[in-house]
């Protein structure tokens, strides 16, 4: 005897019930959905039936087919949910474990130093140009206003290759070679490998120095301190105190040193600043006429500064470094610390 | 320049404090270096004077002294020291006394006798590094007061470093010249004093060299006491500086030079033969200095000589021949003034510098000469007596320096500093500074004192301005100049993006020494011509690099030799090879790997670094710049001859090379793992290929897997070449997953497995297309590299 439409329903739940994994779940679908399944058969059989009994029955069976595709399809989800479940819990992993694979290293201090700097004076416009390391007499002394046996060759401890030829003292040379190659307004910084022959706790034969310039017709002194003070302000993001002494550099008149209240101790006086508060951080002024003279710019239109400073000692005073000579030794240890 | 600060206060007292004296001469450009007290700290020592000296009844050594020390009663002193004796006036410390160091003075009894305090010397006091016996006190030092007092000891001594240009501070007058400026103050000198002219021998004075020494002024004092003692006075003003008392006639040109600024010089007369002569040096010349050393002189240098021969090195130092000593009666007092110019580097041409050289070099005032040399003859007569005869003067007006006057514009004022001055505060400062000014229309006429060396031009006297008005006075602008919009040049490749790709292909950069140890040098660069320093610091330190291999390879064994067994390094800079004679500065960039690929990681096999790790990185650096590279089997030096390969850009030129450190090298420099190394010409790096956009094919591509058996010999690149050279518009890759040797494959044969990407822009390829294109590779492979396909 064929089964009622109930027993049918009853059944397929129980299966649904009874199913424990999806392969079962479809099993049961198709045994009941399917071409050859339980409702299937039920409503194959409607066409036996009055024509007016034909939309009863035919809702009394979909209602139940309705009831079986819910049960079904919850349990289904129920099913999946249970199996990702499953899924998820045998695929925990220990997460603390390392990654694998390449890990990346790090800048030389000295070039994340240049690297802000150059980005400081960049977004005001600041060219970068280079110049040569090995430098002739003329470029790196006498176009500066340094004749042979001025006493401020003194304070340059020169390396020679023969009477003509250094490695370059500091980076301002490349102030007289870009004011050769392009006429004013001019707006450059020059970084750069700088060598004097000096070697103890304070100095290196080898250090960097970055140089830079403003030739326009109306440039002051107070744009200088304007400039100055507003990239040492950038560059320790902190708003210390700067001040300006008289100075001398035979390429600059009047010239400046800089100094800028003690970082290291907050300008109470500690061993970097030997007590005073104040540490010397670079070197400027206005562009001496002798020297707009060597490269034939007309000092009446056009005036100009210029600044010079060491950048293992920005490096030195921003990351606390308390060596120089480490900067040389290339210890990964020391390198390390720096990204 | 170093000097005492009560000295200076002699002259002008500002009414500030040592602190705000000292700030306000470095914020004029007098930088001072350090501050520091006179004297040690000590209390408690007055100046006593000894009555008796008797002997120690238990020690041969001691003796029992009274001492008057003003009190109602004088002490019993125990002194051990040799000079002790009756009537000699000393620094004594009395009980309770603290010395230099903490060091107390307690009623004590020495090998039984009471000794209520001590006799001192001056190192006991803080005062000399040594010293061999009590400190003996002038005959006059009043009995009973405080040492302290007595010497003016509560005293500060300041060391300004003064700048090349302010050769007119390198006396305490202008020092006080100065601040007397800053504090609108008068400098008070000692007044001078008329010279009595006692007998009139004169030695005759001959210049060759006018335009070297355009004044020379001397002067015959007979009758000296060469062994008086230098007053106290002047004694601690010359240790005050940093110079020994080394007797009257030399303490006395020590002390104009720190008054004045004058360097003098005083000769032994009686030593002298006839009259003095400045001349140029003779050829082969030799003269024995004051400091014991024997110079040769030629024609570039300026000697004072007398008729026999150089006795004195003009401006710099004495002979010793002619030197004053304790026997001197008669002496000749020079006193000139050489030219600046002429003066510059001829000190250090024989390694000397001195405080007179320093002053000669930078400009001593011309209009001095007069007033030295009386001071000195004044101190002199005083000190050690004598009798003073006329001064003979030699000048050539012609070839004294010249101060012209400068013209001052109040507009260039303005422009230089940004600020417009009131014209009579110009003018005030102006006159403050010692210069003669006449207005003008636009601005003054200026004339600077005959000590301004450094004034010559109107910046001259701009700086001047902005200096006594005040550098942190002055304005300060923000920012607003002419600006531009940047360049952004595409086809130049940064160096910054290039460090980044390699630190984040975890190379980290070093910064290595440009100049390295020849003997590196030769051993990894035999080949290059390099340049050598003519005053290397040392000889690791001699030679420039020609390759950035020489510091990479060091930097890289500091590190393994620190347990580092994993190191990757770059580096970038210039590079200087001696070529055709003329120097080359070529910016290179290398780098350096060694060790296993990854940092020690769980779950993955460990795997040394090989060639083909560092050549994906040399490509992936090329890659920035969209450009193609050659790779050709190369040969360098440094590197393994079948693991070295020479890196060309697409036109031939060469780049640089890459490849394994040679083992042998590996061995000879300390290595225990094998080292791959790269280095490229950074500017050929950079030309970058600026994106040009090719059409995309909507057909779908075809991928044709060969396995090629060829001859060991055949290069993959001549097998990428030849398909290339295919001219096949369609073939738009090709990939190379597999090179096999071994089973199945004739020995000194290679099989070499080739993917082949296929895809037409304007249809979709039929098989037999397809076979035709993979037929006519075979074909091409087969004819030219006698490749043969695997079955």
């Amino acid at each position: 005897m064929a089964a009622t439409l109930e027993q049918i329903l009853a059944q397929a739940l129980k299966l649904l019930e009874q199913a424990t994994d999806l392969n079962q779940l479809d099993q049961v679908r198709v045994k009941f959905l399917g071409k050859k399944g339980g409702f299937t058969q039920q409503m194959k059989q409607l066409g036996k039936l009055d024509p007016e009994q034909r939309p009863i029955v035919g809702q009394t069976i979909n209602l139940a087919k309705a009831e079986f595709q819910t049960q079904l399809e919850a349990r289904k989800n129920a099913l999946q949910a249970a199996e990702l479940e499953q899924r998820l819990a045998s695929e925990k992993i220990d997460v603390t474990l390392p990654g694998r694979g390449q890990s990346v290293a790090g800048l030389h201090p000295v070039t994340l130093t240049l690297r802000r700097i150059s980005k400081i004076f960049a977004s005001v416009g600041f060219k970068v140009a280079e110049g040569p390391e090995i430098e002739d007499d003329y470029h790196n002394f006498e176009a500066l206003n340094i004749p042979a046996h001025h006493p401020a060759r003194a304070m340059h401890d020169t390396f020679y290759f023969d009477a003509h030829t250094v490695l370059r003292t500091h980076t301002s040379p490349v102030q007289i070679r870009a004011m050769e190659a392009e006429p004013p307004p001019l707006k450059v910084i020059a970084p750069g490998r700088v060598y004097r022959c000096d070697s103890d706790i304070t100095h290196t034969p080898m250090f960097h120095q970055v140089e830079g310039f403003l030739v326009d017709t109306d440039v002051s002194f107070a744009d200088l301190k304007g400039v100055i003070y507003e990239f040492l302000r950038a560059f320790f993001e902190k708003d210390i105190q700067v001040r300006f002494r008289p100075s001398y550099f035979p390429f600059t008149e009047p010239s400046a040193e800089v100094d800028i209240e003690c970082v290291m101790c907050d300008a109470q006086g500690c061993r970097v600043c030997s007590q005073t508060g104040w540490l010397e951080v670079l070197g400027c002024g206005m562009i001496h006429p002798e020297v707009f003279k060597a490269v034939d710019i007309d000092t009446e239109q056009f005036t100009g500064f210029a600044f010079g400073m060491g950048v293992e000692r920005l490096a030195m005073l921003r990351y606390g470094i308390n060596d120089l000579r480490l900067f040389f030794e290339n210890d990964l240890k020391f390198l390390e610390q720096f990204r | 320049m170093r000097f005492s600060e009560a000295w200076l206060r002699e002259l002008v007292n500002p009414p500030i404090t040592t602190e705000a004296l000292v700030e306000q001469m470095t914020m004029a450009g007098l930088e001072v270096d350090s501050v520091e007290p006179a004297a040690a700290e000590f209390s408690g020592i007055v100046v006593g004077k000894v009555l008796t000296v008797d002997a120690h009844p238990n020690a041969d050594k001691l003796r029992i002294c009274l001492v008057e020390v003003g009190a109602s009663e004088p002490l019993q002193i125990v002194c051990g020291a040799s000079n002790v004796r009756a009537n000699l006036r000393v620094p004594t410390a009395l009980v309770g006394a603290v010395l230099p160091g903490d060091f107390k003075i307690k009623k004590s009894k020495l090998r039984g006798e009471v000794s209520l305090g001590m006799l001192c010397s001056a190192q006991e006091l803080g005062m000399a590094d040594s010293a061999d016996g009590l400190m003996e006190l002038a005959a006059d030092a009043p009995v009973g007061t405080n040492i302290r007092d007595y010497l003016n000891l509560d005293d500060t001594l300041i060391e300004v470093d003064l700048t090349p240009n302010r050769a007119d501070c390198l006396s305490i007058e202008g020092v006080a010249r100065e601040v007397a400026v800053l504090n609108k103050l008068q400098v008070t000198m000692p007044a001078s004093t008329e010279i009595a002219i006692t007998h009139d021998q004169q030695l005759t004075v001959t210049v060759d060299v006018p335009e070297l020494c355009p004044r020379y002024l001397g002067r015959l004092i007979k009758g000296v006491n060469a062994q008086a003692e230098t007053p106290l006075w002047m004694q601690e003003r010359l240790r005050r500086s940093g110079l020994r008392s080394l007797g009257p006639l030399v303490d006395v040109t020590n002390y104009v030079l720190l008054e004045l600024g004058q360097p003098l010089h005083v000769f032994d007369a009686t030593k002298l033969t006839g009259g003095i002569h400045v001349r140029s040096g003779r050829e082969g010349e030799q003269l024995a200095l004051l400091n014991d050393q024997t110079i040769t002189v030629d024609a570039d240098v300026m000697v004072i000589a007398d008729q026999q021969q150089a006795v004195a090195l003009a401006g710099i130092m004495g002979g010793s021949v002619t030197a004053v000593s304790g026997d001197t009666v008669d002496v000749f007092l020079e006193c000139a003034f050489f030219t600046p110019d002429k003066m510059m580097g001829k000190s250090r041409r024989f390694g000397l510098h001195t405080d007179s050289s320093h002053r000669f070099e930078r400009g001593v005032d011309p209009e001095l000469q007069q007033r030295a040399i009386d001071r000195a003859t004044h101190l002199i007569l005083e000190i050690s007596g004598g009798s003073a005869g006329p001064i003979t003067e030699v000048s050539d007006t012609n070839s004294l320096p010249e101060r012209k006057p400068v013209i001052l514009r109040s507009e260039r004022i303005g422009k230089i500093l940004g600020i417009t001055m009131p014209e009579d505060e110009v003018q005030d400062i102006l006159q403050r500074l010692g210069m003669q000014v006449q207005t003008r229309d636009d601005g003054w006429q200026v004339t600077p004192p005959g000590f301004r060396f450094d004034i010559a031009i109107e910046a001259d006297l701009i700086e001047e301005m902005a200096r006594i008005y005040g550098y942190n006075n002055l304005p300060q602008s923000s920012l607003l100049m002419r600006s531009e919009l940047a360049k952004a040049p595409e086809a130049l490749l940064e160096t910054d993006r290039i460090k980044d790709l390699l630190v984040d292909r975890d190379y980290q950069e070093v910064i290595t020494y440009s100049f390295v140890d020849s003997d590196i040098q030769n051993t990894i660069a035999p080949d290059d011509t390099f340049i050598s320093l003519k005053n290397p610091i040392s000889s690791e330190l001699s030679v420039m690099r020609t390759t950035i291999w020489c510091g990479l390879l060091q930097a890289a064994l500091r590190n393994t030799n620190r347990q580092h067994n994993r190191v990757r390094l770059f580096e970038s800079g210039l590079c200087f090879i001696d070529k055709d004679s003329s120097m080359q500065q070529d910016k290179m960039l290398a780098g350096l790997i060694l060790g296993s690929v990854n940092n020690e990681q769980w779950g993955e096999k460990a795997r040394y670094v090989d060639f083909y790790d560092i050549k994906a990185d040399v490509e992936a650096l090329n890659a920035l710049t969209g450009r193609e590279l050659k790779f050709v089997p190369g040969q360098h030096p440094a590197l393994h001859p079948g693991q070295c390969a020479e890196i060309l850009t697409a036109d031939g030129e060469k780049m640089g090379f890459l490849g394994m450190l040679h083992p042998t090298l590996e061995k000879q420099l300390g290595f225990d793992n094998a080292v791959f190394l790269f280095e490229l010409k950074l500017d050929l790096l950079l030309d970058k290929k600026v994106p040009s956009f090719q059409p995309l094919s909507k057909f779908p591509s075809v991928r044709r897997d060969l396995a090629l058996i060829v001859d060991e010999k055949v290069a993959a690149s001549a097998i990428l070449e030849e398909i290339k050279e295919c001219n096949s518009n369609v073939i738009q890759d090709v990939v190379i997953f597999d090179v096999y040797r071994g089973q199945g494959i004739d020995a000194g044969k290679k099989s070499v497995a080739l993917g082949i990407i296929i895809q037409d822009s304007s249809q979709t390829l039929t098989d037999s297309e397809i076979d035709a294109i993979v037929t006519n590779v075979l074909e091409k492979l087969a004819k030219n590299l006698d490749a043969t396909l695997r079955e």
